[in-house]
């Protein structure tokens, strides 16, 4: 029924879909699987028409068509359930739902409408509700109503479990069984192993862009599906410098628990590490399972009331805000460069004291309690780290923003790395970094691990943790696993972890 | 009974051009655009409508002039603040700045001229009617538009497909944006409705209210204008009440301070006393009431988060950047 042939979407440099090939029958549930970053989200927003294809055909039962705009893709028969919802918060059921449908229908019977569908497939919905007032299953049946009600052919849903309860996942499976007998096609993107094998006829796994494998889920394996996804057919790469570790731990948890601040945030539940002097714990796992939140604790952005929870160099902190942290030893790298890791506006200089004002007030701040800035002190502090971290940039002290991703991260690296800090985290270092920078910022680390310090390293690329780690953790649904030896984890048993068969 | 119906009188002339700029407003902000032009937008319409009277001696061509200026004068912001993104407050507040030396310039030839007034229209049979007859039959042509107005926005932004479409801008334009609604054109739309609206409220002072140009003759109605949308937490039919309420405001602090003390020793002495001493609060006090009025409503919707949420425009003051 949908047919793509080899569509490709490049971003700059970046070639998020490269020549993909897919094709969905009629009622059939197909599985989109891949890591993130893998261009799931942006295939299926060309199939929406939100993207435009820079190369390759979409047919539609057999004839070429172009999806120009989301709202050709619904009178073409493609519906859509985003992952993050496009609900309108302050408007009801009713009003969001008459938004998405054409003129043709009154503003005043879509209330009724809407509760028919929805009583029809068991997604109890009352028309008059302030989306605001609904929790997040609930969101979820009133874009799956919507999506329905314009009758479409195919269904796509984008990670529909991921901000679910098992209960609610559950009732979604029942729907979707229903759709599937109507003779409607699904095409369901997920990492989640066991449902794509519970619910699916055909799956289509995509890494790096690239499609890498097609088949039929329940002759597979979690384990096999797993493979498939993280690509444990590529070679090992070698590792280097790695020596005993015998140094005393610098970083601790302790029973950390960590209730969900959001609804779309993660639960942490029971972590313990234990980083010591001399190494790198590489945490891997697919991106939403907690990695945010675990980054949180140990920076100190997320304060626990047990100030045991969390040590550093033996001192109690888990009460600790960021900078008590940073005194302490502690340095940070947050996921997102700009606006969390970096200010935009500011100059890098001014980006280097908001960060280091805390724990390097000794050098960058004088005039004692007046703490008046010292502009020469942190310029030439902001350039040997320039030279160092081989920042590209135009001018001697540009904004933030005016680096392209790469050298912010370089810089931002540079910036937490040339305090010799004991205990460094980071989250993410080399995403969307060009192979060189992302081979000097690994590097780097791995450096600032063999000089004495505790580092944890949190990844989604799996070829990064196998590089640069010593031992490596998986995170899966709020649980850290025991970090294990490199040297003798497997990426088969690494990607079982990671698709959430976890051992609790 | 003459005296408290005169007194009734100017301060439903008082509320019409308050009301007539807020509901104006109220869409430009359902869209989710923060317009601080207003007070500049009304005394362009005041000039224009002014000037436009005197030339053709019809005060329905003045209003037409009014509304024409306000709309022209809110694209300049339309243009800014949507087309090039820049920030809505800093420009609106350019754009009131602006409108007060500019209409100042062009306003100079007719200073102390007298203009064109707007007369009542008087609806026979109705306006026999006691009390009620003279106040809401008995009025000018705005003052009927400004009821007509009130009823019509409150049923399209509630009861038809553009409303709601408005709305949705207003509350989340990336959503908007994703259904492919034209967030641009609507709130192109949106800022120019408010602007005609601004200007036609100018127009009102300038034919109705004092039929003369005096610079800077709105005196801050814009900004009351502006304090009542939030005051009526964004809903139509609270502006009229608010409206209504602002204008006995201003027009009790110029009575309260006309009069003779010693003319009411005739009262109770309660009653005198009580007087006295409303007589005695500084005037500025009551004209900063609108202020403090919308601040503690501000404070109580904050409170109730669902109130909030319903009400506010989730975008408003936001730029809006497609992407690609």
């Amino acid at each position: 029924m949908l047919e793509v042939q080899a569509i490709t979407k490049k971003f700059g440099d970046l070639v998020a879909n490269d020549s993909v090939s897919l094709e969905v029958s009629k009622g059939e549930i197909h599985a989109l699987l891949g890591e993130n970053g893998a261009g799931k989200s942006t295939l299926v927003k060309m199939l929406y028409g939100s993207l435009q294809p820079d190369g390759g055909e979409i047919l539609w039962h057999g004839k070429p068509i172009e999806i120009p705009s989301p709202s050709q893709a619904r009178s073409t028969g493609i519906g859509m359930v985003f992952q993050h919802f496009s609900l309108f918060d302050s408007l009801s059921v009713a009003e969001n739902i008459a938004l998405s449908l054409g003129k043709e229908n009154d503003i005043r019977d879509i209330g009724e409408k809407a509760r028919q569908v929805s009583e029809e497939y068991g997604l109890p919905l009352q028309p008059d509700t302030i989306i605001g007032d609904m929790s997040v299953g609930e969101r979820q049946r009133v874009e799956i109503v919507r999506c329905l009600l314009q009758d479409p052919e195919l269904i796509i849903l984008d990670e529909p479990t991921s901000v679910l309860t098992p209960q609610e996942a559950d009732a979604l499976f029942e729907t979707l069984e229903r759709l599937r007998s109507e003779g409607r096609s699904i095409l369901y993107i997920s990492h989640r192993l066991d449902e794509v094998q519970k619910m699916c006829d055909h799956a289509t796994i995509l890494r790096h862009g690239k499609v890498v494998g097609e088949c039929t889920p329940a002759d597979e394996t979690a384990a096999s599906l797993a493979n498939l996804m993280v690509g444990a057919d590529v070679g090992d790469v070698t590792r280097t410098g790695r020596g005993e570790v015998t140094g005393e731990a610098l970083l601790e948890l302790h029973n950390v628990n960590q209730e969900a601040a959001s609804p779309f945030a993660m639960e942490l539940t029971d972590i313990n590490l234990s980083v010591r002097a001399g190494e790198v714990v590489g945490v891997a796992g697919v991106a939403g399972n907690g990695q945010s939140e675990f980054f949180d604790v140990l920076s100190g952005e997320t304060t626990s009331s047990d100030n045991a929870s969390v040590r550093y160099n033996g001192h109690e902190c888990g009460s600790m805000g960021i900078t008590a942290r940073r005194r302490l030893g502690g340095a940070f790298v947050a996921e997102e460069r700009l606006g969390h890791s970096a200010v935009p506006d500011l100059s890098l200089s001014e980006n280097l004291i908001l960060a280091r004002h805390g724990s390097d007030s000794k050098s960058f701040l004088g005039m004692g309690p007046l703490g008046v800035i010292q502009n020469g002190v942190i310029k030439s502090v902001t350039k040997r780290i320039c030279e160092e971290m081989d920042v590209r940039k135009s001018g001697e002290d540009p904004d933030a923003s005016a680096l392209s991703g790469g050298n912010l991260q370089k810089f931002i690296m540079g910036r937490e790395l040339d305090r010799k800090p004991s205990i460094l985290v980071v989250n993410q270092p080399t995403w969307g970094v060009d192979a060189g920078a992302a081979q000097k910022i690994r590097q780097a680390v791995i450096d600032l691990a063999r000089a004495g310090s505790a580092v944890v390293v949190i990844s989604q690329d799996l070829d990064e943790i196998m590089e640069i780690s010593d031992r490596i953790a998986v995170m899966s649904d709020g649980h850290l696993s025991k970090p294990e030896d490199a040297e003798s984890i497997t990426r088969e048993e690494i990607g079982l972890k990671m698709g959430g068969l976890h051992d609790g | 009974m003459e005296m408290t119906e005169a007194i009734l009188l100017t301060i439903f002339t008082a509320a019409t051009p308050l009301m007539i700029a807020a509901l104006g407003e109220l869409v430009t902000e359902r869209s989710g655009v923060l317009n601080l032009g207003v007070e500049g937008m009304m005394i362009m319409g005041a000039v224009a409508g002014f000037a436009s009277a005197q030339i053709t001696g019809d005060p329905y061509l003045g209003a037409l002039g009014g509304i024409v200026a306000g709309m022209l004068f809110s694209l300049l912001f339309a243009f800014l603040t949507i087309n090039l993104v820049a920030n809505q407050v800093a420009t609106g507040l350019a754009l009131t700045i602006l409108g007060l030396g500019l209409s100042g310039l062009i306003g100079e030839a007719y200073v102390g001229q007298p203009g064109v007034k707007m007369l009542p229209i008087v609806i026979p049979g109705l306006s026999q009617l006691p009390l009620v007859g003279k106040l809401l039959f008995s009025q000018d042509a705005i003052f009927y538009f400004s009821i007509a107005l009130l009823i019509a926005i409150n049923w399209f932004l509630f009861k038809t497909r553009a409303g709601l479409t408005l709305r949705s801008v207003g509350d989340n334009h990336t959503s908007a944006h994703s259904l492919g609604i034209d967030v641009i054109k609507i709130r192109y739309l949106a800022v120019m409705f408010g602007g005609a609206c601004s200007g036609l409220a100018g127009a009102h002072l300038a034919l109705v209210y004092v039929p003369q140009w005096v610079e800077g003759m709105t005196a801050g109605r814009g900004w009351i204008a502006l304090a009542l949308v939030v005051f009526a937490s964004w809903r139509p039919w609270r502006i009229l009440m608010g409206a209504y309420l602002f204008g006995a405001v201003t027009i009790a602090q110029l009575h309260i301070q006309a009069i003779d003390i010693n003319s009411l020793s005739f009262l109770p002495s309660g009653l005198f006393y009580l007087t006295g001493l409303i007589k005695s609060i500084p005037s500025q006090f009551l004209s900063a009431l609108p202020y403090v009025a919308t601040i503690v409503v501000l404070v109580i919707i904050s409170k109730n988060r669902r109130l909030t949420l319903i009400n506010t425009p989730a975008s408003l003051g936001k730029g809006f950047v497609p992407d690609r």
